[in-house]
């Protein structure tokens, strides 16, 4: 399993450090209810198929990744920098 | 027909003419009591159950592939039950117990062979945290040991004892552990329950779970639909998906754990191991292959099969554990899909949905829960009430703070 990093390109999986599903990037407001706040810490999608995660370049350039990519075939579709997403920085 | 040695030696002397399919091929009906989804060992363990212990009937099993197909059949068939926390441990011991009697129970050979299990410990702190799990252990009624040095070294004079950097310094040893023949666990199951009347629907995958006014009605499937008044689903790695169903997300990630088997070798561990300086266990099977593992890959996956970054670090642990097992050759790797929950233990608990129950989240334990698994989920299916040892094993432990975080790692699945 191969990413590639929009700064660094294509390198190996042992480089990069998954966190988890991309949920942790749509953090519910501080007076959210205590719902939101236990759906963003702990309730999945999970899918069998195309999801998009979270992953950490740690050997690399420390970027915050975010990776779409198939769960059943382990294809990697795309990786984008979380920096560069609209919106800002996670 | 029940199997004995008197019978094999019957069979023997009339040339094996009476020996029957160990269970029955059944069209499903139009609907039952209680389905299970799932014909894995939990699913079956818990047909079993609800038929034998808890009197109840018209129960359906559905499998989308063939029993025993999934987990039960590629795990690394280890039992124990040395837990530390309060949440775990009563379950855990609970279901060692059950492992003790099961053979007579179903009438099938499971090849239980409590062989014992350590884990080595390499410094004082360990040593000491080691302490404290065996107390634990012992006040829940479990077994538990401290060895020293000397007392492993005694047993496996070969691991590498003086390492620089991870001396051994000894191991808690729960000796009522070991290993089981896993696909005689499914099969006995299975065999049991469909001596009780169970049906046992192979090729059936559901696909849709359908409610009216807030109550399961049946199961969509491949086959059709089928009614039910009361929907189990014990289905491990395809927790999420079958729950999605119901648009219910669980606090699970799916994750793919490898495990290896060595070419077959002369007697050489007796029992079951793990590495306390890395993440590597270890056992040899009765054919004489080692049978290993060690972390999951790390990142959620349905693929059932992993990548070379762990295949290294099992590597690696073993030879820093038993330097010798690098002139064994590898023989087979595989990987299963894991139910690895938020704080790594499990659920067997109601739905939101009236008569839709689960029980999942084994992460990578589930094995040696199979026997208590399915007493529980039958207990909780029958009665509508958690059964003692798994009360804590519920949904909403999660949004209050009641998490049973074996390791202390925090809400993160693939750390577990």
């Amino acid at each position: 399993m191969r990413l590639t990093c929009p700064l660094c390109g294509a390198r190996d999986r042992r480089e990069f450090t998954y966190y988890g599903a991309e949920d942790y990037l749509n953090r519910p407001a501080p007076d959210a209810p205590p719902q939101a706040w236990d759906d963003y810490l702990h309730n999945r999608d999970n899918p069998a198929g195309v999801t998009r995660d979270l992953w950490y370049h740690d050997m690399g350039c420390s970027s915050w990744l975010l990776v779409t990519r198939n769960t059943v075939t382990h294809e990697i579709l795309a990786v984008e920098a979380v920096a560069d997403r609209k919106g800002g920085a996670a | 027909m029940r199997y004995s040695g008197f019978r094999v030696i019957a069979e023997a002397l009339t040339g094996h003419k009476g020996w029957k399919p160990a269970w029955r091929d059944p069209e499903p009906q139009a609907s039952y009591d209680y389905i299970i989804v799932g014909g894995g060992g939990h699913g079956l363990a818990t047909a079993y159950y609800l038929a034998k212990e808890f009197k109840q009937a018209r129960i359906a099993v559905l499998e989308k592939g063939y029993l025993g197909g999934g987990n039960v059949g590629r795990n690394t068939t280890i039992i124990r039950s040395n837990y530390l926390l309060d949440g775990n441990e009563p379950f855990y011991e609970f279901s060692l117990k059950l492992w003790e009697g099961l053979e007579q129970d179903f009438n099938y050979n499971a090849m239980v062979s409590q062989r014992g299990i350590i884990n080595l410990y390499h410094t004082d702190a360990q040593r000491d945290a080691y302490t404290r799990r065996g107390n634990a252990m012992i006040l829940h009624g479990a077994d538990a040991e401290l060895l020293n040095r000397d007392q492993v070294r005694a047993m496996y004079p070969f691991l590498n004892f003086d390492n620089a950097r991870f001396p051994i310094k000894g191991a808690l040893m729960q000796r009522r552990g070991g290993t089981v023949r896993h696909d005689a666990v499914a099969w006995g199951y299975a065999r049991g329950a469909d001596q009780r009347g169970v049906d046992l629907i192979q090729n059936c995958e559901v696909i849709g779970i359908r409610t009216e006014g807030g109550r399961v009605t049946g199961v969509e499937t491949t086959r059709g639909f089928i009614g039910a008044k009361k929907v189990g689903v014990a289905v491990a790695g395809s927790s999420s998906k079958v729950m999605s169903h119901v648009n219910m997300r669980l606090p699970m990630e799916s994750h793919v754990l490898q495990a290896f088997v060595s070419e077959g070798l002369k007697p050489l561990i007796d029992g079951v191991m793990t590495y306390g300086a890395g993440h590597f266990y270890v056992s040899q099977s009765d054919k004489g292959g080692l049978v290993f593992g060690g972390d999951i890959d790390g990142y959620n996956s349905y693929a059932q099969r992993g990548n070379m970054p762990v295949v290294e670090d099992v590597a690696e642990g073993g030879m820093s554990l038993m330097p010798m097992i690098g002139r064994a050759r590898l023989l087979r790797s595989w990987g299963g899909i894991m139910d690895m929950s938020m704080d790594g233990s499990p659920i067997i608990d109601r739905t939101h949905i009236d008569g839709l129950y689960f029980n999942g989240g084994w992460c990578y334990g589930g094995f040696k829960a199979t026997p208590a698994s399915g007493w529980c989920f039958a207990h909780l299916l029958a009665t509508d009430k958690p059964h003692p040892t798994a009360t804590a094993y519920r949904f909403d432990r999660f949004r209050k703070g009641l998490m049973i975080d074996e390791k202390g790692q925090g809400a993160q699945p693939n750390l577990h």
